[in-house]
């Protein structure tokens, strides 16, 4: 198995993610994760989709993702040509005793603490999957209490934006 | 990077950006009032429900299959009043959808069904999937509960845009009347263009209640809708090479070549390649049978040189075929020796099963006329392919293992004959409409199809029930055809009640009840792999039993006429006494063995090269070398 990122542009309307993670529950793809949200372009949203899976059944997916009418356009992004973020925010035990520790972790990963009562922080931290996780094993001694992560977001890197390209075809064939 | 801009270019990209917005949200928004011509029809002041009767009669609808209820009551009401729009009054929602489906398929057309929310709609879910399956154009309309109630609940509530998401190829909810007329000229163009399949459009009551505007023609808003026909032209260069090469070629040709419309040119690529041909189940009738290319069916029950040639081609041909597990048994074994080129409208059918050698997306009626003179100009420049030695094979094989049957021992009819005259008798100008399971395979390989579209049956989904209504909706839309429903006593128990529609909406379909007093063809592989334990395969329905129901005085009961034939000196004159009935419908109830089964056989899972010719016998593949 090896891990992938799709970005998939939709049309923005009602049922679209449905239609996608249905097409993945029903061909039994994983989707390891998914994050969704508006692009510049009013009409367009964006799904960015993290599934593990071989290249072959990779093509097949993808494949009949194109056959659903409101899909626009789908594009993997290598991992060494695009940018890849996920958000995390984590409430953590500190108190008088450990908030120190608990603080310095936040400033060694350039995290943020958004939220502080006596006995405990909430941190939030943006970058690639693996930093994230190598924040939450070294706050992992400090009491880890709630996690929630956005999954992941990609986009290319350099001038070229697939959404300007997407909609430029769609007119052309309008 | 640029430094800090200016607020006056921040103002002016801005408005350049704008201006490119507005520009492309209108033509993508379907706003383009700048575009669009004026309208043929309208702005006509109508309710919901009229511009629903208004769209299908501009979209070019003649016939509606389908059951009114609570929540599509309001589109009845004008469909009453429409002249251009023929509503067939169905007695089972499934049998109107299969209906649509056996018009769609006899005609090419888009079928038409519509029912109400909530079991209305649920009850048309295999009829559906049956059409998905199947690339059959179809368009389901069904009422919803009122936009305020969705989401409640309420009564007789289904949410049937989400329950057929999986088997339509695109679907609607529309709870604001003003996009129906765009979505059902969307919903006619998706289900009939690229690879036809099922489009479900769900309209709230409030939106068939409320007033709006209707007008005609609509513009499209597909922006992610581009099915591609025209073919790569590298790509059929690299087939017609190794189809001039090629020194053991097959064409394997599949349901697609039916629904482009490119049996003719099929045709003249059969003739000019000189390869031989097989005819899936989907697509008997795409070449003659009495082509002397012809091997016949492959598959589990394909004839034994068809499935042989495929296992020892160098080469396979596959047009709008999906090498179904039907077809190649053991995935890894098929065709072990063949190159393959595959020609889909789909691309996700290529390489989805086996890999493709030269991939070929397009219509079929393009790639093939496109292939044409590519491959007439490979003649040319390096002569025709040495095929004399594959012949003399395909030939032996043919001669070694034609198409049979043997007697039943039980002294019973034989269901083969019972099929095979029916076919003789009513020719192959007839219209043959199979249910699902023995009777569908024996009427796929005795009879001979001479013409596409007079062999329509439910392959992929294998619905039972489909024969009676499918029929129906065929005879329908080619009403000066013979239509014969070759049916199984089982098939036929779970759609029989459209007989009632083809009586009062004289609709003169024929049945042949292929009555072997059980479900044929679970009892087959109940004989073959369970130890002949028949576990909940008896119907008694045949000679012998209760006959329960007795399907003669059931034809009687729905105003048909029945008649019983027991044996072998009765079928000839029943058959033609039914060919003859034009004022109602008509049901033999054809009284056969039970121990009759289906060769030759691929037993499941195992690889072609086993294939039994009859029960213990296996072809003797050691001839061709």
């Amino acid at each position: 198995m090896s891990r992938h990122t799709l970005s998939v542009l939709v049309e923005n309307k009602p049922g679209v993610l449905t239609r996608v993670a249905g097409l993945f529950a029903r061909r039994a793809f994983n989707i390891h994760s998914l994050a969704v949200g508006p692009t510049e372009h009013e009409e367009i949203s964006r799904i960015t989709v993290v599934v593990d899976v071989e290249e072959h059944p990779l093509e097949q997916v993808t494949k009949q993702l194109n056959k659903l009418v409101h899909v626009i356009k789908i594009v993997e992004l290598e991992p060494e040509s695009s940018v890849h973020r996920e958000l995390l925010l984590v409430k953590v035990r500190a108190d008088a005793a450990t908030r120190t520790g608990v603080l310095e972790v936040v400033e060694m990963f350039r995290a943020r603490v958004v939220d502080v009562v006596p006995d405990s922080v909430v941190i939030e931290a943006t970058g690639p999957a693996a930093k994230l996780d190598s924040l939450l094993a070294a706050l992992e001694p400090y009491g880890v209490r709630e996690i929630v992560k956005s999954g992941t977001l990609a986009i290319g890197r350099g001038a070229r934006s697939i959404t300007d390209r997407a909609f430029e075809r769609a007119v052309r064939s309008a | 990077m640029t430094g800090t801009p200016t607020p006056a270019q921040i103002a002016a990209r801005a408005e350049a950006r704008d201006q490119v917005r507005t520009e492309l949200r209108s033509r993508v928004g379907g706003k383009a009032e700048t575009e669009v011509a004026a309208p043929r029809v309208g702005p006509e002041e109508v309710t919901g429900a009229q511009s629903i009767v208004r769209s299908l009669e501009e979209v070019g609808a003649e016939v509606v299959f389908g059951i009114p209820g609570g929540t599509i009551l309001p589109t009845y009401d004008p469909l009453m009043d429409s002249a251009k729009l023929r509503h067939i009054l169905v007695r089972h929602e499934q049998g109107g959808g299969h209906a649509a489906s056996g018009y769609a398929h006899a005609t090419g057309r888009v079928g038409v069904t519509m029912a109400t929310s909530g079991p209305g709609a649920t009850n048309l879910v295999t009829a559906i999937a049956d059409a998905n399956m199947d690339s059959i154009p179809m368009v389901a309309i069904t009422g919803q509960v009122g936009a305020s109630a969705i989401g409640t609940d309420a009564f007789q509530e289904a949410d049937i845009v989400g329950i057929t998401m999986p088997i339509t190829k695109h679907s609607y909810l529309i709870t604001d009347p003003a996009e129906i007329p765009r979505t059902i000229a969307e919903a006619f163009h998706i289900a009939s263009t690229g690879r036809p399949g099922p489009v479900l459009v769900d309209i709230s009551k409030s939106a068939q209640q409320e007033r709006t505007t209707f007008s005609w023609p609509q513009e499209l808003n597909l922006p992610g809708y581009h099915p591609v026909t025209k073919p790569h032209s590298k790509q059929i260069r690299e087939a017609a090479k190794l189809l001039a090469t090629a020194r053991r070629p097959v064409l394997y040709v599949g349901g697609g070549v039916i629904r482009s419309g490119a049996a003719d040119l099929l045709r003249q690529l059969v003739d000019l390649s000189g390869a031989p041909v097989v005819t899936t189940l989907m697509a008997r009738g795409a070449v003659p049978d009495s082509h002397p290319q012809h091997l016949g069916m492959p598959g589990m029950h394909g004839t034994v040189p068809a499935v042989a040639a495929l296992q020892k081609a160098d080469l396979v041909f596959a047009l709008g075929a999906r090498f179904d597990d039907r077809v190649t048994g053991k995935l890894s074994s098929f065709a072990p020796l063949a190159a393959i080129i595959h020609a889909d409208i789909d691309p996700a059918e290529i390489g989805k099963n086996r890999e493709a050698d030269v991939p070929i997306v397009g219509d079929l009626r393009e790639v093939i006329g496109d292939l044409l003179p590519e491959l007439a100009k490979e003649h040319e420049e390096h002569g025709k392919p040495d095929v004399e030695g594959w012949w003399r094979q395909l030939d032996e094989w043919r001669r070694t293992y034609p198409r049979g049957y043997s007697q039943p021992e039980d002294g019973n009819l034989s269901p083969q004959h019972v099929i095979q005259r029916l076919g003789e008798l009513t020719g192959p100008d007839g219209i043959y409409v199979a249910g699902v399971g023995q009777h569908q395979m024996w009427a796929a390989q005795f009879i001979s199809y001479e013409r596409p579209n007079t062999w329509i049956n439910s392959g992929g989904l294998g619905t039972m029930g489909y024969s009676v209504p499918a029929a129906m909706g065929a005879k329908v839309g080619q009403p000066d055809r013979t239509v014969w429903a070759i049916d199984g006593d089982g098939c036929f128990q779970m759609t029989n009640q459209e007989l009632a529609t083809c009586t009062i909406n004289d609709i003169p379909i024929k049945v042949a009840v292929i009555n072997n007093s059980s479900l044929g063809m679970v009892r087959q592989w109940q004989t073959l792999f369970y130890e002949s334990r028949y576990s909940n395969t008896d119907l008694h329905t045949g000679h012998g039993t209760m006959r329960v129901p007795d399907f003669v005085k059931l034809a009687d009961a729905y105003g048909c006429e029945g008649i019983r034939v027991e044996h072998a000196s009765d079928v000839d004159a029943a058959i033609k006494r039914a060919n003859e009935i034009d004022d109602r419908p008509v049901v033999v109830d054809f009284t056969v063995s039970r121990d009759a089964m289906v060769w030759p056989m691929v037993a499941p899972g195992v690889s072609n090269d086993d294939i039994k010719y009859a029960r213990g016998i296996s072809p003797a593949w050691e001839r061709e070398d």
